[in-house]
């Protein structure tokens, strides 16, 4: 994780690319173009893109490039669309994030970050930011950034503390705070919850999530995602144990009702 | 001019004394931009009908394919009495009128080849009539006959070695659109008199062979017209005279095109953009209170339950290419008019809703000419209806309109053609990963070890070079230019004299302009197997002959299919290479010649038969659809993939560049709303980049796998797809094909 957050300064300008979709549509409003970054401090059971978690590989992409080749896709984009970086985590990239996202708004295009919400803590010094200043608890880089989002899709993986860790490696702190965080800024938020059987679909857990989002006003829309095996082959070629074996997706109907709990008294 | 009665209300002044049915169109449609709250639902006579007629399509699947067929009677326009979908219930029928004299039976069509007609009987286990195979082996010629008599060595040979494959040498060509909507507008009478006036006027002076084939062809066409009345007298209505109402409108139409499939087994029998001419009559009945939305939707119904029914007898060879026993039955709504209005009216709505009141069908081939122009709710409505049934196909109305005017009609799967003024001498395709192969191989063939193509040096080095490759694929396309237009040139002078389409030209003008369709199969292979020649390192795998059998690639390479410019120039390279080298020769008939980059479903029979290619696809394998790139090329996403295609200029492949997706419900949105809103943003974004058109399937792969598996679940019945240019029932689809789409419906991201 120290890694990722570590970077020289010759790399400030540029963000380390997993990969690039041209065509995303549940990714944020409208039709949009997404930037896979390379690099994730969480490590989620059920993740599907385990191959994105290395700090290391990837490529590196000046953020007027990867502008460039989005913008090929402009005419796709109609009224809402625009660029969604999703990962690995954007969080561990925010300077270069927060310059791709400025870049953006100056071309006229709408933004989007994917995110789990989880960032290194904005007191570690790095080499490209010795000093970090403190702003309503955030980093002054994710403060830069969140000014130049238009959207966060925030992926809220389990309310409970203990089970946040279990499930993911990481606290839920600063996930929660961020979130509260961008309930005061009124940034437009999507909530994502991934409905795993057994970990993350129990009634309780779900109540305790319901009555946290009940506190923020800037939610758009709540979503379940089903949990998937599809990325299980790569966990296979990059020789990592899965620790899923044999938990089934959902089911719809369980996925309705996951969803009916978490919107309850929800403006969305 | 007095006007008419059944002209009442009727504006515009030049449609009056001239054949010239766009005037009438642009002086009278009512623009719509409303959403389809309108429309209605089906009536009691159309369930009840259509419920017979997916019972007998049960029973045509149960037996094979086939329901019944003809044996004894030759079809003509008068062949038989009235024929009805069950003489119960024929009163129900507000639309009347049937090929043979019973429902889905195929008719007997010797005139393009005996042979197949009657290997068409025997295929299904019915008996060619003794007599009819003496008439037409001893006293009357066929087209194919025709053709095999002139047939030379060398076009046998390209024929048998597949680099030439489904041309119209055994069966009506087809692609001639006439412009039924003249029988409704004018009446028979007129029609008669002004094809009197053309003839009168035709070589006065000059008697050359051009003017004695025209004379000839105008008398054809001018009984071709008494007869279509006496079609039309054993169904007890007289269509002498204009259409007076909208119910006549949609008969006197329908009657037209009857009259062609009754008389030509053409490939593709398209019935042509009547959308709008229809919505006038039926926004004049509704006006006069004569007609209801309810009656006005039925009519539509009926009309398009008609379009599903048409049948033809083919052969298994013929079934190989084109699979899914379709028809083309192409019909268009929407489009803009040169004087910027949107042509959507209610009716193109009706036309679209008859997908949901009688649910998913692959004909008639519906297709929606788009603009990204178009009224927001129209393309919503349409995005919809792909959404909820993957049965209709757009195209591009913005690259068409400047080449085709206004009043266009796609003539087969996606072929623009003026509507009365213009007809098509189809060319099927020609195989062009194959001609790469000649030009490695010397003109040998890697599947027959013929020598097929010329003579030339074969190449001999370790690794495969551009520099080597570039002046042989040129001559191999010399030669294959050469071949491909000659045998066309023979083929459609055969056509004209031994299958000539009276009906359908008798509703052309007689100054008739024509296109001289070729086009190509194989198209992302050979520019994926040029950029590994030319970005990396190709090796030659010769056997122990030194045939060159195999490639072996180092290194990366950009591929079509990823919005790379280095892959798309190469694309655009092969299609003007190809187009010129086609304009150099002389055409039949002075026909303006034109290519495409569409295959219909004949992509896997031209796979079979092409060896290994450098771009490491497998010999035997399909290769990929029309302009779509291969298979596991695309890196990059759906858009990166859509912009690939749209580079590619229209302007040198005006007959059409085929492109067809599948899209995962997953990847569209959450909601039936989301997926149509974001599939108006695909197209508009497509579109407006220049693209010509769009297949859209909207399902997943598990709903194939399981379709594959239980074909025999009522829900997959009628569950149709959309394959390069066309829409098919998938359960009609071969084993193989079936595989061929599941492979490629693969747009779902991890």
């Amino acid at each position: 994780m120290k890694e990722c957050n570590s970077r020289t300064n010759a790399e400030a300008q540029r963000l380390r690319i997993h990969s690039f979709e041209s065509f995303g549509s549940v990714d944020g409003p409208g039709v949009r173009f997404i930037a896979f970054v390379q690099g994730c401090a969480m490590r989620c059971a059920y993740c599907h893109n385990p191959d994105t978690w290395s700090c290391h590989g990837g490529e590196l992409w000046e953020t007027a490039d990867i502008l460039d080749r989005a913008e090929r896709y402009r005419a796709y984009w109609g009224e809402k669309g625009g660029i969604t970086v999703s990962g690995g985590e954007a969080l561990l990239q925010a300077p270069a994030v927060a310059d791709l996202f400025e870049q953006a708004h100056a071309r006229g295009i709408n933004t989007c970050l994917d995110t789990s919400g989880f960032y290194p803590a904005p007191s570690d010094p790095t080499p490209t930011d010795p000093a970090p200043t403190v702003v309503g608890g955030l980093s002054a880089d994710i403060s830069r950034l969140l000014a130049a989002t238009d959207t966060v899709l925030l992926d809220i993986k389990h309310i409970d503390p203990a089970r946040h860790k279990a499930l993911t490696g990481q606290d839920n702190a600063g996930i929660l705070a961020l979130a509260r965080r961008l309930s005061e800024l009124g940034i437009k938020t999507w909530i994502r919850h991934v409905l795993v059987p057994g970990y993350t679909d129990d009634e309780p857990s779900l109540r305790a999530l319901n009555a946290f989002l009940r506190t923020l006003h800037n939610i758009e829309r709540i979503e379940v995602l089903p949990y998937h095996t599809m990325g299980k082959y790569k966990w296979q070629k990059l020789g990592i144990p899965y620790r899923l074996e044999g938990v089934e997706p959902p089911t719809a109907e369980s996925v309705a009702r996951a969803e009916q709990i978490l919107r309850e008294g929800c403006s969305c | 001019m007095a006007i008419r009665n059944e002209w009442r209300g009727f504006k515009g002044v030049k449609w009056l004394d001239e054949v010239n049915v766009r005037d009438f169109i642009q002086n009278n449609y009512t623009q719509y931009d409303g959403d389809e709250s309108f429309l209605t639902g089906p009536t009691e006579a159309t369930n009840i009908l259509w419920g017979k007629l997916q019972e007998l399509q049960k029973a045509e699947r149960a037996k094979g394919g086939v329901l019944d067929m003809e044996t004894e009677v030759v079809s003509s326009m008068t062949a038989y009495g009235p024929g009805y979908i069950d003489p119960a219930t024929k009163d129900l029928e507000k639309i009347v009128g049937l090929q043979t004299d019973k429902p889905l039976k195929r008719a007997f069509m010797p005139y393009g080849g005996i042979h197949m007609a009657e290997q068409a009987c025997t295929t299904y286990g019915y008996q060619p009539s003794d007599k009819l195979h003496e008439i037409f082996t001893k006293y009357c010629k066929t087209h194919n006959d025709g053709v095999f008599d002139a047939y030379t060595d060398e076009m046998k040979r390209v024929r048998h070695n597949h680099i030439l494959t489904g041309l119209p040498d055994t069966y009506g060509r087809g692609r001639i659109v006439g412009d039924y909507r003249r029988v409704a507008l004018y009446g028979i009478d007129f029609l008669i008199e002004q094809k009197e006036i053309d003839k009168y006027n035709c070589g006065k002076r000059q008697m050359s062979e051009d003017i004695i084939r025209l004379r000839e062809e105008i008398s054809m066409q001018i009984k071709a017209l008494k007869e279509m009345k006496k079609m039309a007298e054993i169904y007890g209505y007289d269509i002498s005279q204009p259409a007076k109402n909208a119910r006549e409108a949609v008969q006197w139409l329908y009657f037209g095109y009857l009259a062609a499939i009754k008389t030509q087994n053409g490939a593709a029998m398209s019935v042509g953009r009547v959308s709008t001419f229809l919505d006038i009559y039926i926004t004049r009945d509704l006006q006069e209170g004569t007609l209801t939305e309810q009656e006005a939707q039925e009519l539509i119904d009926h009309l398009v339950m008609k379009f599903r029914m048409v049948k033809f007898a083919r052969i298994p060879s013929y079934n190989e290419i084109f699979s899914g026993d379709p028809v083309w039955a192409t019909l268009e709504v929407a489009g803009i008019g040169q004087d910027g209005r949107h042509q959507v009216t209610k009716n193109c709505y009706r036309f679209l809703n008859t997908l949901i009141n009688m649910g998913p069908s692959p004909e008639p081939n519906l297709t929606v000419l788009y603009s990204p122009r178009l009224p927001e709710a129209f393309k919503r409505y349409a995005a919809w209806i792909s959404v909820k049934t993957s049965s209709i196909q757009y195209e591009n109305d913005e690259v068409m309109r400047p080449i085709w005017g206004d009043d266009y009609s796609i003539c087969c799967c996606v072929s623009a053609t003026q509507t009365g003024k213009e007809m098509q001498f189809f060319g099927a395709r020609a195989n062009m990963a194959k001609t790469l192969l000649y030009a490695i191989n010397g003109g040998v063939d890697a599947k027959t070890r013929e020598q097929c193509g010329p003579k030339f040096r074969p190449i001999t080095s370790e690794y495969l070079t551009w520099e080597e490759l570039e002046p042989r694929f040129r001559d191999m396309l010399e030669w294959l230019a050469d071949i491909y237009v000659n045998t066309l040139n023979l083929i459609h002078y055969m056509h004209d004299k031994y299958f000539y389409e009276a009906a359908e030209m008798a509703l052309i003008d007689t100054d008739v302009r024509r296109t001289f369709a070729t086009g190509i199969a194989g198209f992302s292979h050979v520019i994926d197997s040029i950029c590994a020649v030319k970005y990396a390192k190709v090796k030659i795998i010769r056997d122990e002959t030194g045939f060159n059998v195999d490639y072996v690639t180092e290194g990366d390479y950009p591929r079509y299919g990823n919005d790379d410019d280095r892959a798309d120039e190469v694309a655009i390279w092969v299609l003007k290479t190809f187009l010129a080298k086609i304009k150099r020769h002389h055409t039949y008939r002075n026909a303006e010649p034109t290519t495409s980059i569409l295959t219909i479903t004949s992509n896997v029979v031209y796979g079979k038969y092409t060896g290994n290619l450098p771009d490491g696809r497998r010999a035997g394998a399909p290769l990929s659809p029309g302009a779509n790139p291969s298979y596991g090329a695309e890196k990059n996403g759906l858009l990166a993939s859509l912009n690939s295609v749209a580079k590619i200029p229209y302007e040198y492949a005006l007959d059409g560049i085929s492109n067809t997706q599948t899209i995962a419900p997953s990847t569209l949105g959450r909601t039936d709303e989301e997926r149509a809103n974001t599939l108006v943003n695909v197209m508009d974004g497509y579109f407006t980049k220049g693209a010509h058109h769009l297949n859209v399937n909207v399902f997943g792969v598990d709903k194939l796998l399981d379709a594959m598996e239980h074909p025999e679940k009522p829900e997959y019945a009628n569950f149709t797809i959309r394959v390069s240019g066309y829409a098919v029932k998938f359960i009609d689809l071969t084993r193989e094909q079936q595989e061929d789409v599941i492979a490629r419906s693969a747009h779902e991201r991890m």
